[in-house]
């Protein structure tokens, strides 16, 4: 696709999508399911409250192929997502997403949640 | 200023939105919304005998009033029928509005008595959807449906209410104005007058018309367009209707079950202009192979369907009839610079004329009520004659799915946008009876006939029933094969003629069932006079139906093999259908 929506998208590699988005409970099944259902894969996720927490930021990073114009015009279309920004990205974010529960990790897995 | 319970609530809000007309069926989880709605004065309940029958009636009255039709449904079952009728909607771009009700908030996620998460089993099939959380969401949650329902790219809204939201109490003291569709972007005015150029300078054009010219009421911009720059105009299944039959430019329906003259045509042309069409594998047969040769012009009002499965040279995202009446001036301002017609169309008007000369359609049978395509073009003629007509508008044509739809597609005479009902994107059979009933009941002035089949018939059935209780104005026009005709056309060209399991063993008394039922039925193959009992059954107040049995051997032509291209198909020439059969003018003109 050389649509208007990816003129900067490398031909092989990742790629970072920003959605800026109304923040309830339903908001990633309607982002996840599109992905799902459109056969686009997503290598990472990361969501974070934003200021006030009526909107969430949902980072997807995933793989540069010729179907992702198509993919974010169909995820604009989406009526809780407000914004969507593509950037470059590579696989080193991957790494560092991990990298953020780190401390979290090393103190162990709770051993009574009720579960 | 308002109090009153989370049900009462909605019905006033559906109330100032303009809904006359509510299908339905109550159950354990939506009843504090049918006391509310029992007593409304100005909405009335049509009760469905299955949810998907609902959801059907409201498409009927959505497709033909272009306004956004609500329909209510419980919780579990009730809601997991509606989906069919949903997904439906979501192929076909239709506004439709579902209500479901949900077990109360503190039970969801229990596994409670008919709970099903039909907010996450309705994600795919919707535009959009809620699952409405408090009372005071309500006052917001109901006009937007409306908002998103209809303007844009239309499409089904699906609203999941828990009981306990519908019978809490709530104050406001004003409610919401009536949601008014957002005003759509103008067109690329730069964008517009590239086309026009592309247009002008292309040697053999083809304009091609869908679904989205009907829904944006474009016919008449797209015919005026048509004739300015002398493009030939096919048609997609849902697109049909924009131009009359004997219209010179009128090439017919493309794709599948198209005819010979436009899938031959579309491969010679060097400029293919797509208003609101998203070329559908049926439309386009096997896709490298469409139009290979052609420049792509692509105007939808959907951003995403422009480059989605064939990249356009020019892709403009508008609305259809604001894009088509833009263009109009700049072509006529650019053929007027060339001495009137775009320059060079001579040879290609006179290539069309030619090829539709050489391949006229072949509908034998015509006359005769009693065959596969004289039921359609029979029943067509009857409606359009001056007895019917005279009362103003004409017939409202529906069909279910199966080889008489592309029957009715094919030979119905002078298909009208929004009085042209079928399913196209999902094919789902068991559409017509219910979606003629809606379409009957928002339109009571107007005649509403169904073309069915037995294998579809009998997938709504039911709704026999409700048109019984209702009274609506449908006539059922019955092509009785005793089996799945189009199945059994794919077994016998594609699977060694090997039918198995699309023919029905029992023979249905269809005309038994639908007095059972309290629906006049007549068996046109008793009758001494076909023509003028089709014509009493058409004329008669209320539903009625109209069994003809056909033979499960004739098939529809022509047909390109699933996966092959256009031009590849097979049947419908004159020498072969010659036998047996007569020759009748090309529909799209002669």
């Amino acid at each position: 696709m050389t649509g208007s929506a990816n003129d900067k998208i490398t031909p092989k590699g990742f790629m970072a999508l920003r959605l800026t988005v109304n923040n309830h409970p339903g908001v990633m099944s309607h982002v996840c399911g599109l992905f799902a259902r459109r056969a686009f894969n997503v290598e990472g996720i990361l969501v974070t409250p934003q200021q006030g927490g009526d909107t969430s930021r949902i980072w997807l990073v995933v793989n540069a192929d010729a179907r992702l114009g198509q993919m974010i015009r169909q995820v604009r279309k989406l009526y809780d997502v407000l914004e969507v920004l593509a950037f470059e990205a590579d696989e080193s974010s991957l790494e560092r997403m991990d990298e953020c529960m780190a401390g979290w990790e090393q103190a162990g897995p709770c051993a009574e949640i009720g579960a | 200023m308002f109090e009153g319970n989370g049900a009462e609530l909605v019905i006033r809000l559906l109330e100032r939105q303009g809904v006359k007309r509510i299908p339905g069926i109550p159950g354990g989880a939506n009843l504090p919304l049918y006391d509310a709605l029992g007593a409304s004065r100005s909405i009335r309940h049509i009760l469905a005998r299955h949810e998907q029958g609902a959801g059907f009636m409201a498409q009927g009255m959505a497709r033909t009033t272009g306004q956004p039709a609500v329909f209510f449904a419980t919780s579990g079952p009730g809601a997991t029928n509606t989906l069919t009728a949903i997904a439906d909607a979501k192929l076909d771009s239709v506004p439709i509005i579902c209500i479901t009700g949900q077990v109360p908030s503190q039970l969801i996620g229990t596994d409670a008595f008919q709970e099903v998460d039909i907010y996450g089993m309705s994600l795919p099939v919707t535009k959009h959807n809620f699952l409405v959380r408090s009372v005071a969401e309500l006052a917001h949650v109901i006009p937007e449906a409306f908002r998103i329902a209809s303007p844009g790219r239309p499409g089904p809204v699906l609203i999941d209410i828990p009981k306990d939201v519908q019978t809490a109490r709530i104050r406001l003291s004003e409610l919401p104005e009536p949601a008014q569709p957002d005003p759509v972007e103008a067109p690329d005015v730069l964008a517009l007058s590239q086309a026009a150029q592309m247009i002008c300078a292309a040697k053999r054009p083809i304009l091609l018309l869908g679904g989205g010219v009907a829904s944006s009421g474009a016919s008449s911009v797209a015919r005026k367009l048509a004739e300015a720059a002398s493009l030939p105009v096919t048609m997609s299944l849902l697109g049909l209707g924009a131009l009359p039959d004997a219209h010179p430019l009128n090439l017919g329906m493309l794709g599948m079950h198209g005819t010979r003259a436009a899938n031959i045509l579309l491969e010679e042309c060097d400029l293919l202009l797509v208003a609101g069409a998203r070329l559908d594998d049926r439309a386009t047969g096997r896709l490298e192979r469409f139009c290979s040769e052609a420049k792509l012009i692509h105007i939808d009002i959907d951003q995403s369907e422009l480059d989605k499965l064939k990249l356009a040279h020019l892709a403009i995202t508008a609305d259809v009839g604001a894009a088509l009446a833009g263009l109009l001036p700049l072509v006529q301002a650019e053929a007027g610079q060339i001495g009137g017609q775009c320059e060079g169309r001579g040879p290609w008007l006179a290539r069309v004329a030619q090829c539709k000369a050489e391949n006229p359609s072949q509908f034998p049978g015509l006359d005769n009520p009693l065959t596969p395509y004289g039921l359609v073009r029979c029943t067509g003629e009857l409606l359009a004659s001056s007895e019917f007509s005279s009362e103003g508008e004409g017939a409202i044509v529906v069909t279910d799915v199966g080889q008489h739809q592309m029957r009715a597609a094919q030979a119905y005479p002078d298909l009208k946008p929004r009085a042209w009902l079928t399913s196209g994107g999902l094919g789902t059979m068991g559409f017509g009876l219910p979606a003629a009933i809606g379409a009957a009941l928002a339109n009571p002035a107007r005649r509403v006939v169904c073309f069915s089949g037995d294998g579809s018939l009998q997938m709504n059935i039911q709704e026999l029933a409700t048109a019984a209780e209702t009274g609506a104005n449908v006539t059922v026009v019955l092509a009785d094969n005793g089996g799945l005709g189009l199945v059994q056309q794919q077994q016998d060209l594609f699977y060694g003629r090997r039918i198995f399991a699309s023919d029905y063993r029992v023979r249905i008394d269809f005309v038994k069932i639908a007095e059972g039922f309290g629906v006049r039925a007549l068996d046109l193959n008793l009758s001494r006079a076909p023509l003028s009992d089709l014509e009493r059954a058409l004329k008669r107040e209320g539903p009625c139906l109209v069994r003809v049995p056909v033979a499960a051997e004739d098939n529809v032509y022509p047909i390109v093999p699933p996966g092959a291209a256009n031009i590849d198909m097979i049947g419908g020439e004159p020498a072969r259908d010659m036998i047996g059969g007569e020759v009748c003018a090309a529909k799209g003109g002669n």
